[in-house]
């Protein structure tokens, strides 16, 4: 039986998103185990330049979908792009990252394909000839292991969740038809913020709660751009306006995996630790020795985040020289 | 609807789910969840998608009705939303001994939709049980309409809506036909709470009880879910860690920056 392995790349402005790449590597490892072929595919206008490098994460093959209508990502435009590669090349399994476009088409696409979906996996393994996905449910406080019935299997796995590996292969360009059938949504405008870490891929996440006591967030804006981090927010500091509600971590905000979570002035409530409690490392900052959040935390420090946040910054400028 | 001001009949996908604070421990069977001491509530991305109804429908008119699909319990979250201003409950009866996954329950729903009228379909970007992301997407698919997801402002003009929906780094703004479905986004509104006159009216307003034969689905053909739990664990629970010692602000920042670059290697 020839199987293969099909892996969807994002971009964004020209520019591989950091679960591209993760993806790629676990469709490799997956590709792997099941002895088969892995391709690519990637959306958008004139990609072909950055798309070249996808081989080096493991693609024996890239198709590029480059066309003028794509440029901008368009949920039906791409769903039909997607859905008409997948006919054609009729993979086992498609692997991509469930960041919010995703998300996106590989719920789309789960119901055109009447296919199984594992949404936002944590770890995937491949055993005894089957796929299972591990995805995290209510909030994290539970962890399931799924397996699929039907093909294509579709696995979309959260951001900073598996890690990117290196392998040569081929990575041979092809071109393929573009037709985006029939759509209805239109773009109209777009406000990225360019330069801004983006806090569901970024490394170190450096957060702030109620604690903050307003909106000057600029000691932990300091701190994160040390680090190359990104700057984070509890619900309150948001609802308080402080914060952009894009800033919140947790159940009703981002879920952030970092390998280093540095928490500043919240108090640790399980609607909080809901978003960020896979992180790596956590840090927590708290000037009360009974706030809940040093017992999920690998190291707290007891005092004021205004002292203590600033001494921190200035450390790490030692450190780097 | 070309042209004129038209009312907009909006149709809002709710799910009860576990209140945040709830206790989740695993059932005996290994792969459900123990449901006795759960307190239930609205999915709170679908409280988003009810107040955002409620205002679409106080801008144009038109109705605002509650679709879901769960057990009899679920009665309680319809009125809630009813209490809300609502102003129709239909719940969908899962069949006892089948287990509904995303996709089954997009099938349900939108099998539902064909004897709704809408123009505007609104659900929650994911249900906070099963964390899914997928039944307001995988909705639209099957009734053929168009989605944006993850919308924090709306606007509906001439029989169209402008959508921003916030995505990596930033806003994009989309614009889609009606009728359409969009799912919520945190920062879209601030759901009302329930007032007691609020309370009392939706006693009075009618809650249609449905199984999946009445609405011409046949159980057996709904099919085995295609993605099957095997098993559930609670993650390893995280322990309380060390407190950073020092005599001053400035050893203890030290020492936690020594400990993160030197031993944990996060710096
Ligand atoms: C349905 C639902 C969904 C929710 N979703 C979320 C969510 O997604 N994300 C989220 O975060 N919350 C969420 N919440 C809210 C959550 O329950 C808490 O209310 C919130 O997380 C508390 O935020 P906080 O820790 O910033 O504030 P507080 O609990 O008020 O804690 C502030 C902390 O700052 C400390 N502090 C004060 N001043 C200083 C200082 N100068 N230096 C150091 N420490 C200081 C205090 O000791 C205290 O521990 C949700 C709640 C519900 C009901
Ligand atoms: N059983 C259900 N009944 C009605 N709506 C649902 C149901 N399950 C999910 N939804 C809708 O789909 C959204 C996403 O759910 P999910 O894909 O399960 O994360 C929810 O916020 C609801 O709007």
């Amino acid at each position: 039986m020839a199987q293969s392995v099909l892996s969807i790349a994002e971009q964004s402005e020209g520019k591989f998103r950091k679960v591209t790449y993760e993806s790629l590597s676990e469709g490799r490892r997956i590709a792997d185990q099941m002895g088969c072929e892995l391709a690519v595919l990637v959306l958008g206008n004139t990609i072909e330049d950055i798309s070249k490098e996808l081989g080096q994460f493991g693609a024996d093959r890239i198709l590029l979908a480059d066309d003028p209508s794509l440029v901008e990502y368009l949920p039906d435009a791409y769903a039909n792009v997607v859905a008409d590669v997948i006919n054609t090349e009729t993979p086992d399994v498609v692997i991509l990252g469930a960041s919010t476009q995703g998300k996106d088409i590989a719920a789309r696409l789960s119901a055109r394909l009447n296919a199984p979906l594992a949404m936002d996996c944590v770890a995937v393994r491949f055993e005894n000839n089957e796929l299972t996905a591990t995805r995290s449910m209510f909030g994290g406080k539970i962890l399931a292991d799924v397996v699929f019935e039907g093909t294509p299997q579709i696995l979309a796995i959260r951001p900073n969740s598996s890690m990117i590996a290196k392998a040569d292969k081929s990575g041979s360009i092809e071109k393929i038809q573009v037709d985006t059938g029939t759509t209805a949504v239109k773009f109209i405008e777009k406000q990225l913020e360019t330069g801004k870490v983006e806090l569901t891929e970024a490394d170190i996440v450096v957060s702030g709660g109620r604690g903050m006591g307003g909106p000057d967030f600029s000691a932990l804006e300091e701190l994160a751009k040390l680090l190359n981090g990104a700057v984070g927010a509890s619900r309150s500091a948001v609802d308080e306006g402080w914060r952009s509600a894009a800033d919140q971590v947790g159940q009703t905000g981002k879920v952030v995996s970092p390998n280093l979570y540095i928490a500043c002035g919240i108090s640790g409530a399980i609607q909080h630790l809901a978003g960020m409690s896979s992180s790596k490392v956590i840090v927590a900052i708290n000037k009360d020795s009974d706030a809940p959040i040093f017992s999920k935390a690998d190291y707290g420090i007891e005092g004021d985040l205004f002292e203590i946040v600033p001494l921190i910054s200035e450390e790490i400028k030692k450190l780097n020289g | 609807m070309k042209g004129k001001v038209k009312k907009v009949e909006i149709v809002v996908l709710l799910k009860q789910v576990p209140a945040t604070e709830s206790l989740i421990g695993i059932a005996g069977d290994g792969i459900s969840i123990k449901t006795d001491d759960i307190k239930w509530v609205i999915n709170p991305y679908d409280e988003f998608a009810v107040e955002e109804a409620l205002r679409i429908k106080e801008a144009h008119g038109g109705s605002v009705s509650i679709l879901s699909v769960g057990s009899e319990r679920s009665v309680e979250a319809i009125r809630t939303a009813l209490a809300m201003g609502a102003d129709k409950g239909i719940l969908i009866d899962a069949p006892a001994g089948i287990v509904y996954d995303g996709l089954t329950t997009a099938k349900v729903l939108s099998t539902a939709l064909k004897e709704i009228p809408f123009d505007v379909i609104i659900a929650g970007q994911r249900a906070v049980d099963d964390d899914n992301f997928q039944v307001g997407p995988a909705t639209a698919e099957f009734l053929g309409i168009p989605h944006i997801s993850m919308v924090i402002k709306q606007e509906i003009a001439d029989g169209r809506m402008t959508c921003h929906r916030t995505v990596e780094g930033g806003t994009v703004v989309l614009q889609t036909p009606l009728p359409a479905l969009f799912t919520t986004q945190r920062g879209i509104n601030e759901p009302r709470y329930a007032s007691l006159p609020g309370i009392m009216k939706a006693k009075k307003k009618p809650i249609d009880m449905k199984n999946a034969s009445d609405i011409g689905l046949d159980p057996d053909t709904l099919g085995k879910p295609l993605m099957k739990i095997v098993s559930l664990k609670t993650p390893a629970e995280r322990k309380r860690g060390i407190m950073i010692d020092g005599e001053t602000a400035q050893e203890k920042a030290a020492n936690l920056v020594k400990i993160l670059h030197e031993e944990v290697k996060a710096l």
